[in-house]
C-alpha cells in the first residue's frame, strides 16, 4: 500500500496546491514513486502549478467512473520519471466523486507500486475536502500566520482526528504536520505577524516546516515549475527541508529570522 | 530602518492581539468539538417548550455535553427570569 498524505487547510488561498506540488516533487527527488491528485473537482489547478495543463486528457472522475484506466489518466512528469499527476475534473458535478471511487483509485495506485500519494484537498470542509482526507495516513495542514487561517486549521485538525478511516477503524491516529507558509520574519519581528511559536502554542502542535513569503512562489506558478525546483529560493529550500523531515530526517528550521540587510538596503529601505 | 521608511506609516504591532483572540476562540471551539449535531436543535426546541410556560430569554437555555471517564453527561441549565412581586 502507498502512504497517503493529504495536504489540507480549511481556508482557501493559503498554499495547498503550491505545497502539494512541491512536496510531490521533493518525494520524487528522494527517489520515491509518487502520484499527486487534485481533489478540487470543478476547479482544477494542480495541473497548472505542475506545468502539465496541456497534457490532461483524462481526469480523476474519468477513472472513478470507469471511462479511463488509471494508466491512461496518470500524467507523467517531464522532469521526474517516478512522478505522476492525476488532474481534477473541470466540468462534472461534485457528486461524481464518491468514497468508493476514491478508494478504488488509491488501491489501484498501491497496486501500481506507488509509494506515496499526495492528495491536494479543496478548500472548505465539504465533500471534496472530506474525501481528500478520509483515506490519509499523514496530513499536512497548511496554515498562514493570520487569524482566520489559524482558526480554520484548528477545525481541520479536529476533523482529521475524527472523520478519517483511521479514526473510524481505530487504526491509530493520522500523523498531523503543521506547515506554516507565507511567513514574513520582518513583520514577525515588528510584532505585526504571529510568530512560529505563537501558532504552535495556539494549536498545540509543532510545525513541520516554515515557508517564507517569497516572490519566487509566484514566479514558479507563473512558469508551471514547482517552487521546490528553484533551488536558489528560500521557499524552495524550505520545501526541501520539509520533505526531508517527512522522510524522518532531522533538519533545523531555516529562514525564520530577519535577514541582515546590506548597506544600500539599510539606507534606502526595502 | 531606511530613510524612506520614515515616510511610510508603520502598521501597529497587533500580533499579540491576534494571539490572545485566537487562544480564546480555539479553546472555546475545542470544548464543543465532537458534540452531536443535534445539540443546537435540541436547545431551540427546549427553549420553545419552556417559553410556553415561562417567558425566558433566547440565551437562557444552556446545553453542554461533558465526557467524564467513559460517561457522557448532558447538562442543561435554564436561567429563569427574576420573580417580580405582583
Amino acid at each position: 500500500m502507498a502512504e497517503i498524505i493529504v495536504v489540507t487547510s480549511g481556508k482557501g488561498g493559503v498554499g495547498k496546491t503550491t505545497s502539494s506540488a512541491s512536496l510531490a516533487v521533493g518525494l520524487a527527488q528522494a527517489g520515491k514513486k509518487v502520484a499527486v491528485i487534485d481533489f478540487d473537482v470543478g476547479l482544477r489547478n494542480l495541473d497548472l502549478i505542475m506545468g502539465c495543463e496541456r497534457r490532461v486528457v483524462y481526469d480523476f472522475i474519468n477513472v472513478v467512473q470507469g471511462e479511463a484506466s488509471l494508466k491512461q489518466a496518470l500524467i507523467k512528469d517531464k522532469r521526474y520519471d517516478s512522478l505522476y499527476v492525476l488532474a481534477a475534473s473541470q466540468t462534472r458535478d461534485k457528486d461524481a466523486l464518491t468514497q468508493e471511487g476514491v478508494e478504488k483509485v488509491l488501491d489501484g495506485l498501491g497496486t501500481e507500486g506507488f509509494e506515496y500519494v499526495v492528495c491536494d484537498s479543496p478548500a472548505g470542509i465539504e465533500k471534496g475536502a472530506h474525501l481528500a482526507m478520509y483515506f490519509a495516513d499523514h496530513a499536512v495542514v497548511v496554515v498562514n500566520p493570520e487569524v482566520s487561517s489559524v482558526r480554520d486549521s484548528d477545525r481541520i485538525l479536529g476533523l482529521l482526528a475524527s472523520k478519517t478511516r483511521r479514526a473510524e477503524r481505530g487504526e491509530g491516529p493520522i500523523t498531523q504536520h503543521l506547515l506554516l507558509t507565507r511567513y514574513n520574519p520582518t513583520r514577525v519581528e515588528a510584532g505585526e505577524m504571529l510568530s512560529v511559536k505563537d501558532v504552535e502554542e495556539i494549536l498545540g502542535i509543532k510545525v513541520v516546516g516554515v515557508i517564507p513569503e517569497s516572490e519566487n512562489v509566484l514566479a514558479a506558478s507563473n512558469a508551471g515549475v514547482p517552487v521546490i525546483l528553484d533551488e536558489n529560493s528560500f521557499a524552495g529550500q524550505a520545501y526541501t527541508d520539509v520533505v526531508s523531515r517527512l522522510l524522518g530526517q532531522e533538519r533545523p528550521l531555516r529562514f525564520i529570522e530577519v535577514q541582515k540587510k546590506g548597506f544600500l538596503k539599510r539606507v534606502f529601505g526595502g | 530602518m531606511g530613510i524612506l521608511d520614515f515616510l511610510k506609516r508603520k502598521p501597529e504591532a497587533t500580533a499579540g492581539v491576534a494571539k490572545e483572540r485566537l487562544r480564546i476562540i480555539v479553546a472555546q471551539e475545542r470544548s464543543t468539538r465532537g458534540a452531536p449535531d443535534y445539540l443546537p436543535l435540541l436547545r431551540n426546541e427546549l427553549l420553545e417548550v419552556i417559553r410556553k410556560y415561562v417567558n425566558v430569554d433566547v440565551d437562557a437555555v444552556n446545553i453542554s455535553l461533558d465526557r467524564d471517564s467513559g460517561h457522557e453527561v448532558l447538562e442543561l441549565s435554564v436561567a429563569l427570569p427574576e420573580h417580580k412581586p405582583g
